[in-house]
């Protein structure tokens, strides 16, 4: 096992015991990259100069004892539809693949300010639309736990750096499942926080009332960590949320008994591999063990959380996508009028998923269809977020897969969009309801990670937290003694 | 067969925050293309607007003058068009839930009496940035983008405009009460009052509405009240003829004075609005609206009504005074040192407007003091200088800012009133122009202004013209005795 293999948390540790140094962090991380990156295709621009230059400066602070924080000197990865002043930002799309951006996220601002080393920003789908990473326009991600197989989306590349030590932790973003459902496919923990948690700021708009930025990491303590850093009211962003945030590490140690953990019992119905299913209850099962009490619960419009979601997100995207036009930056495509110059910018920038989802949004909000699929996507996403609320008043949280199917080979799903929107089944309703999830991992069938997901309350990510990590580790203990 | 029309406009005025309405960018209509430019007004991927809190106010205040109901619950919506002058693609606007609704202005109607044009809804809403065109390209300047505008819809069927004088009565008084409120100052010229106007006609008499036709790209009230009038004949030919009218919109062509068709009404385009999800609604609390109330000032009723009745101005005199709120202002602060309010009243109107004028710039940058300007009033009131010296006096008040007691001073200016004096020099004049004398006795009684001027020129003008004209006139009487 190298540096790079370890947890943000005990790396935190040994800096702060001056037992390692960021530099030789680093250094391990960049030689993983070399090694892996040219199979794996984790990353779109890896930063690797001002990396160095910033484990310089961690090393110093060091050395003074004047570490900024828990994760001063630690790399870490961000998804390239996270703007980084400077760092070229193309959300996977050849229409930004020459973007750089003139100003950080506030994420951003918040990671350096606390020291954490930007090593690269990582591969995705394009403009987060997509549920394994193949509709970037810098080519797919492989799965690192195995060959041939889509690392999940349309965090891919963040979920395969982590799970492959490319990057000591990472930034995803979460919009129907973009941050849980690759966490999943590549055997890490993924968190999607309340909607409102983490400044938008900064993060390119897929779907404003859905996206969320969320870590992606090797352990439920780094995402405690990491969540500990980006989380809070950002005066830049007016949908962030001002409440008391509390030190998501101290949750970490908790006892879980009594906890009530719902079991959402239209979750467990067609559509979800059997196998899948069977791991789930052994994580169940040994939940109870532990002292959890489960109960079966009823969230009766899940149904029509897939098409709900796809209605707003893809209006939301038709909107948000409309500033790409080649007037300002990206890729412009010459031609004589504004409208030829208008399309051909568009068609050759945008790719086929993106096109598919812009004309279906566009479709949604048009006059004479907005009242029948827009505004009664909004009612129904009422339904879905009263249905938690009901929920939430029996129990504590609530535990679901996070993926109906497991990880897929590359290709084998792309040209079948409704095949692959199922897979979101278990994600998109957390983005409708603003609730916060976590992804972690719960066994392999035939060597491919599966997840499990916990949900809570808004602005309650302690108790999943606390479960995730007495989970995790109880299963890490498990699982070292069977090795 | 008479017809009548019914006019509502859509009228867009700039509001005047310091900042943006999304961004902290500073609001220069004169600056430097793409000088008050950021991140945000510039649609940069990942950026989101932050209310500016002013703007709100501003637009609620708007409402609050013009009789509105400030609605509790307010919802921005974007209106999705493609256009290079508009960075994100989409303009950030109200929909369907305005800050302001079902409101009135008042104007005097057609009759002499009170009319309350119906106003249906004002809101709040981004600028685009301006496109020039220039040597074969065409540029985008964004520092316009974002700032802040209300839209000012008048109603077509509660109250409509009935005719193009109540037309200018409506524009002038939404001009002057946001002039007022230091709301907007809807300069025109820079864009910052623009408006859009619907006009249909119907047989007087008639209860029913007819298709309406928009007109847009109008640029001055004259050009408004133009496309009006063109509009209003064109569309009763049609009528007359028995044709129909189709709703469509037309734009204003300035040179040759007509309307031309731009697109119909199946041509319009699809602005696919909905509720911006990166902005909260607005919960607008009746104790915000109360303390945005009493930052509104005096409005031009009120003001007017208080002149007449304080001052004993004449109405029509009072209604340029209060014209704009500056020129009131000046004049209440002036009417602190001088009780004589109707002289006081017709010298800024007269001479100091006049001044002002010829020298381009409005009564804020005026360089007469109000107590100078009044210490003057009182002057001549009292008859210590008489009108030409005082004129002379204000002129130079008027270059160097001094007072009036000072320039007398300096220029030893004194009011020759001895009348002794005067005749002496009178007679002189008569016995130095006795040609003059005899046209005059012939009956050109006008070649008298001759011999004032050789009088005031001899007194260097310190004499009273009128006084030396009397006095001629009685010398020549005595003399042809």
């Amino acid at each position: 096992m190298e540096l790079c293999d370890l947890s943000a948390y005990k790396l935190s540790e040994l800096i702060k015991k001056k037992e390692i140094s960021p530099k030789e962090i680093l250094n391990s991380v960049l030689k993983r990259i070399k090694e892996k990156e040219p199979e794996i295709n984790a990353y779109i621009t890896v930063t690797k100069d001002l990396a160095k230059f910033q484990a310089e400066e961690a090393e110093k602070r060091q050395r003074k004892g004047e570490l900024l924080s828990d994760i001063d000197g630690i790399p870490i990865a961000i998804k390239d539809n996270i703007c980084t002043k400077g760092i070229k930002t193309t959300c996977a799309s050849n229409i930004l693949a020459n973007y750089v951006p003139p100003y950080n996220a506030t994420v951003v601002d918040r990671l350096l300010k606390a020291g954490a080393i930007i090593i690269g920003k990582t591969n995705m789908d394009e403009f987060a639309m997509g549920s394994s990473t193949e509709t970037s326009a810098f080519g797919p991600t492989q799965n690192p736990v195995k060959k041939g197989y889509v690392p999940g989306g349309s965090s891919g590349g963040s979920a395969a750096a982590v799970a492959c030590g490319e990057a000591v932790f990472a930034l995803g973003s979460d919009t129907g499942g973009s941050i849980r459902q690759p966490a999943s496919f590549c055997g890490v923990v993924g968190m999607k926080p309340t909607y409102g948690r983490v400044s938008r700021y900064g993060l390119v708009a897929y779907a404003s009332s859905l996206d969320q930025i969320g870590p992606i990491c090797k352990s439920v303590e780094d995402c405690a960590m990491l969540l500990n850093h980006i989380c809070g009211r950002d005066p830049k962003d007016t949908t962030s949320v001002s409440v008391s945030i509390p030190d998501f590490r101290s949750a970490l140690n908790q006892d879980i008994k009594g906890i009530k953990v719902g079991l959402p019992r239209e979750y467990f119905v067609e559509g979800l591999d059997s196998r899948i299913k069977d791991k789930f209850m052994e994580a169940v099962k040994f939940l109870q063990d532990a002292g959890a009490i489960v109960e079966e619960i009823s969230l009766p419009h899940t149904k029509y959380a897939i098409s709900t979601y796809y209605l707003i997100a893809t209006a939301e995207a038709s909107s948000n996508l409309a500033r790409y036009d080649g007037v300002k930056y990206g890729i412009r495509q010459s031609s004589d009028g504004l409208i030829e110059m208008y399309k051909k910018t568009r068609m050759f920038g945008f790719g086929r998923e993106v096109k598919r989802r812009i004309m279906l949004g566009t479709y949604v909000l048009s006059a004479g269809y907005y009242e029948a699929y827009y505004l009664k996507a909004l009612k129904v996403r009422t339904l879905i977020r009263e249905d938690f609320k009901k929920g939430f008043e029996k129990v504590d949280c609530m535990l679901t897969p996070v993926s109906p199917i497991l990880p897929f080979r590359i290709g084998e799903r792309i040209d079948d969009p409704l095949k692959m929107y199922l897979v979101d089944v278990y994600t998109v309703s957390l983005n409708l309801s603003g609730l916060p999830g976590i992804s972690i991992p719960c066994g392999y069938i035939d060597d491919l990670p599966i997840g499990i997901q916990l949900i809570s309350k808004a602005f309650n990510e302690q108790t999943i937290i606390k479960l995730a990590h007495f989970y995790q580790r109880s299963m890490e203990d498990k699982w070292n003694l069977n090795h | 067969m008479e017809f009548e029309p019914l006019i509502c406009f859509e009228v867009h005025a700039e509001l005047k925050t310091r900042s943006k309405l999304f961004c902290s960018c500073a609001v220069d209509p004169d600056a430097d293309p793409n000088t008050h430019i950021c991140p945000v007004c510039t649609a940069q991927p990942g950026t989101l607007p932050v209310l500016n809190k002013r703007a709100v106010e501003f637009t609620i205040m708007a409402g609050l003058a013009f009789n509105c109901r400030i609605n509790r619950r307010a919802v921005f919506a974007r209106k999705n068009y493609f256009y290079p002058d508009l960075p994100k693609g989409y303009q950030i606007s109200q929909y369907e839930h305005p800050l302001c609704e079902d409101g009135y202005v008042e104007i005097t109607g057609d009759d002499g009496k009170p009319y309350k044009v119906g106003i249906k809804r004002i809101h709040l809403e981004e600028d685009a940035g301006k496109l020039v065109h220039e040597k074969g390209y065409s540029l985008v300047d964004f520092n316009r983008a974002g700032v802040p505008l209300i839209e000012i819809v008048s109603d077509h069927t509660r109250n409509p405009i009935r005719s193009l004088k109540e037309a200018k009565e409506y524009l002038e008084t939404v001009r002057q009460t946001l002039q007022y409120m230091g709301v907007s100052d809807c300069i025109m010229e820079k864009g910052q009052f623009r408006c859009d106007v619907n006009i249909s006609l119907r047989k007087k008499g008639e209860k029913g509405f007819n298709e309406r036709v928009e007109i847009k790209n109008m640029s001055s009230f004259r050009f408004i009240l133009d496309a009006l009038q063109y509009e209003i004949k064109r569309q009763s030919e049609l009528l007359k003829a028995g044709k129909k009218i189709v709703q469509e919109t037309r734009l204003f062509d300035e040179r040759k004075k007509v309307t031309i068709p731009m697109r119909t009404k199946e041509d319009a385009p699809d602005y696919r609005y909905f509720p911006e999800p990166d902005l909260v609604e607005l919960d607008i609390s009746p104790e915000f609206v109360s303390l945005v109330k009493e930052k509104i000032p005096e409005l031009p009723a009120e003001k007017v009504k208080r002149f007449v009745e304080k001052y004993g101005i004449s109405r029509s005199d009072v209604l340029i005074l209060t014209k704009q709120r500056e020129t009131a202002d000046y004049f209440e602060r002036c009417a602190e040192y001088t009780s004589n309010y109707k002289r006081l009243s017709l010298w800024v109107i007269n001479e100091l407007f006049r001044l002002l004028k010829s020298d381009s710039i409005g009564i804020k940058e005026c360089p007469v003091k109000p107590k100078a300007f009044s210490e003057l009033i009182n002057l001549l009131s009292d008859g210590q200088i008489t009108e030409q010296i005082a004129k002379s006096i204000l002129e130079e008040m008027f270059v160097s800012g001094k007072d009036p007691s000072e320039i007398i001073k300096e220029k030893d200016i004194k009011v020759i009133q001895e009348k002794d004096v005067l005749e002496q020099m009178i007679k002189e004049v008569i016995a130095e122009n006795q040609e003059i004398v005899e046209k005059i006795k012939s009956g050109k009684r006008e070649a008298i202004n001759f011999l004032v001027g050789q009088v005031m020129k001899k007194t260097r003008g310190q004499a009273n013209a009128k006084l030396v004209r009397e006095m001629i006139l009685q010398q020549l009487d005595y003399l042809s005795l």
